[in-house]
């Protein structure tokens, strides 16, 4: 589904955040990113819907090469959703009212059709009471489940999450991860960027480590958690785990 | 001060047959705001366009927006009005230049258009400003969902900071308003013109100023709070635009 | 294009168009900034000195200043001035006053107006602790402005205060409505005596503009310094 091979990106001319990263996401596979911030995690997701520009090697999504020029971009990018660490819902418009504009001006559903959509995948994460409100008037929790339908709303075919609980409150966490469990049981195929190494162990089938723009260790979860290859991996995960 | 007062001067006939002084005044009233409206039309057109093209990742874009904005913003407007009004008609073609002169009301028009430009420069700035302080995410929120760069900005990008900026938008229409008296310099009788008139026939120069003055005052309180009620109405609850 | 234009007139006249308008507008620029800085930290200090009187005095002035058409104060003063002038020397009669004068105390109280406003902003940019720490001190409240928020106050808005002169330098050009010999006024004079008014009007143009943009840009590179260093 995802194919990433020897992508390099820099940051200036000095400054590499990428090192020919290689890597692949089946159909269905949940695959877990982790590493120290700065690691390049959230830079290599945001490659494979090309928000971020990449400069040699190449992504290819679905069969699609992300980093042509004639790919259709937006077309593309309406065909994986994403899940911001900061939510990102629009402000100025109202709960349903986000999770309808793409499906809207993107996809060309007509209202109607947008609003079931939406109502439904509401009902889904559990908020369908809070449709008619504003993103500033709920919980950073409920935002980003709204955000998570709203990528939904679109039929993605693969979900790209980037730090999606870091932003939260504690005690906001789980209710985030368990949609995203339930997704992943649902066989959604997923790349996580996240420190939550229980929702790893849960639902991951792969661990990727990155460290200083490096792809360190590509491993099966029970490889990873059982005997880390790498000190880096090692080092990185008696720190998160200890406390 | 040994100034002979004449409060009721406002109701003796003007010269010119038209009506009283302050029938005279009315229309100066009348001509400012017709002016303002209009210059701030144009203002606020010529400014979004601008102010969007400096935000764009485009280096072409923003030089283009950069230039337009030093070039309005850096000569008087007293400067800019004599350009448009007693140069630009030299300069095109002769037939088109014998048209500027003859055009009915050309310092109406020399007056709105060239305030308008003036203040575009302006609003190009506080729009470029307001998107600069939208978070990058909500960019690539848009663009992640698959919207166009158009559609992100139609959509998003645009609702939220023209509501940031609203405040500061509110004191530049004012300005746009308050500029149009510098078109007395190339004979729009608008308000200070119809004052400065009124005080020549009548020699009760302060009357006239006074007079003047309260409706300037007018003008400022219908606009603050005309713009009071749109942010009011606007506003999206929960969220602070003052962060 | 240009044939029929005598762009010599700009050469002739250059001696009187800088030596008189630009010394001028100079002058005027100058003091007035300076006249207007210190009257608008009064007034900034005066709203922000938690008397409600003195408070809404200097609101109200500033209100005032800020809704009214430079054009429109410049003719106020041109004919009040004579009266003030009147009772401050107790006269018998209006006295008369300099065009310079006249434009100069326009220009103060007027641009005081604005200053005023970004000095106040610059005076609460400083954070709460600063004056509290002083106050600890044993400082006096004056001591405490003198010594403790002012400098840094000026400090951050002297890029803001800048470009405002900037703005003021543009503004002086409106002393035309009175025939005043500034800059513009020198150009105008030649343009209507010679019949070149592209030639002048082009030529005042570029020559305003080549100024504001070197001060902005010096402004700019200032600005980058002071947030170097903070």
């Amino acid at each position: 589904m995802i194919e990433i091979s020897h992508v390099d990106k820099w940051y200036g001319p000095n400054f590499q955040a990428l090192k020919d990263c290689t890597t692949s996401v089946a159909k269905g596979e949940v695959v877990v990113v982790c590493g120290p911030s700065g690691s390049g995690k959230s830079t290599l997701i945001k490659c494979v819907n090309a928000l971020e520009p990449f400069q040699s090697g190449q992504i290819i999504l679905d069969g699609i090469k992300v980093n042509d020029p004639k790919t259709d971009l937006p077309k593309l990018r309406a065909r994986v959703g994403m899940v911001f660490q900061h939510f990102e819902l629009f402000p100025h418009l109202k709960i349903i009212e986000n999770l309808c504009l793409a499906q809207e001006k993107v996809l060309g559903r007509s209202h109607d059709e947008a609003m079931v959509k939406g109502t439904k995948l509401l009902d889904r994460v559990g908020l369908k009471e809070q449709a008619r409100k504003y993103p500033a008037e709920l919980s950073g929790g409920q935002q980003q489940r709204v955000a998570i339908a709203r990528a939904l709303a679109m039929d993605p075919i693969a979900m790209l999450f980037d730090e999606p609980t870091s932003a939260l409150d504690p005690e906001m966490i789980s209710e985030v991860l368990d949609v995203m469990v339930d997704l992943a049981r649902e066989g959604m195929t997923m790349m996580v960027v996240t420190h939550e190494m229980g929702f790893a162990s849960k639902v991951a089938h792969r661990v990727i480590f990155m460290d200083g723009g490096e792809i360190v260790e590509d491993a099966l979860k029970s490889d990873f958690f059982g005997s880390p290859r790498s000190d880096r991996a090692q080092k990185f995960l008696s720190k998160i785990l200890s406390h | 001060m040994n100034y002979n007062w004449n409060w009721s001067i406002f109701f003796e006939p003007a010269p010119g047959g038209t009506g009283t002084y302050f029938n005279m005044l009315l229309s100066g009233l009348w001509l400012t705001i017709q002016t303002g409206v209009f210059a701030w039309i144009i203002a606020l057109v010529f400014g979004s366009i601008i102010g969007v093209l400096r935000t764009l990742p485009s280096k072409t874009a923003y030089w283009v927006g950069f230039a337009y904005v030093e070039f309005f913003r850096n000569m008087p407007l007293l400067v800019q009005l004599f350009l448009w009004f007693f140069v630009l008609p030299e300069l095109v073609p002769r037939s088109w230049g014998l048209w500027l002169k003859q055009l009915p009301n050309a310092p109406f028009y020399t007056a709105a258009i060239g305030v308008g430009l003036f203040m575009s420069a302006r609003v190009a700035v506080q729009l470029a400003a307001g998107i600069a302080s939208l978070p990058r995410g909500q960019k690539q929120a848009a663009t992640a969902l698959g919207l166009t760069t158009v559609q992100s900005y139609r959509y998003v990008l645009l609702p939220i900071a023209f509501r940031i900026i609203l405040p500061p938008l509110t004191s530049e229409f004012l300005n746009t308003i308050k500029n149009t008296a510098v078109a007395i310099t190339i004979g729009l009788i608008e308000l200070t013109g119809q004052a400065r008139s009124m005080q020549e026939f009548s020699f009760q120069v302060f009357e006239a100023f006074t007079a003047a003055t309260v409706m300037y005052l007018l003008i400022n309180i219908i606009v603050v709070t005309g713009m009071r009620f749109l942010e009011r109405s606007l506003a999206i609850p929960g969220y602070i635009t003052g962060k | 294009m240009f044939a029929s234009f005598d762009f010599d007139v700009i050469r002739r006249s250059l001696g009187y168009l800088f030596l008189d308008g630009m010394a001028f507008t100079l002058t005027l620029t100058g003091l007035s900034a300076l006249g207007g800085i210190i009257f608008g930290t009064l007034i900034a200090l005066m709203r922000l000195s938690g008397y409600k009187l003195l408070g809404h005095i200097a609101g109200l002035y500033v209100d005032l200043m800020r809704s009214l058409p430079l054009v429109l104060v410049i003719f106020w003063f041109y004919f009040l001035m004579p009266y003030v002038g009147q009772w401050v020397t107790g006269a018998s009669r209006p006295i008369s006053v300099g065009a310079f004068t006249s434009a100069l105390v326009t220009f103060i109280m007027f641009e005081a107006a604005y200053f005023s406003e970004i000095m106040r902003a610059g005076i609460q940019s400083i954070s709460k602790g600063q004056p509290a720490a002083a106050n600890a001190l044993g400082l006096t409240y004056a001591q405490t402005m003198r010594y403790v928020v002012l400098p840094q106050a000026f400090r951050n808005m002297l890029p803001v205060l800048l470009t405002q002169t900037i703005v003021l330098f543009q503004d002086t050009s409106l002393v035309y409505v009175l025939s005043m010999p500034d800059f513009l006024g020198a150009a105008s004079k030649v343009a209507q005596r010679d019949g070149r008014l592209v030639e002048m009007y082009l030529f005042a143009a570029i020559v305003y503009f080549v100024i504001s943009c070197t001060a902005s840009f010096g402004v700019r590179r200032l600005q980058a310094r002071i947030s170097i260093v903070r």
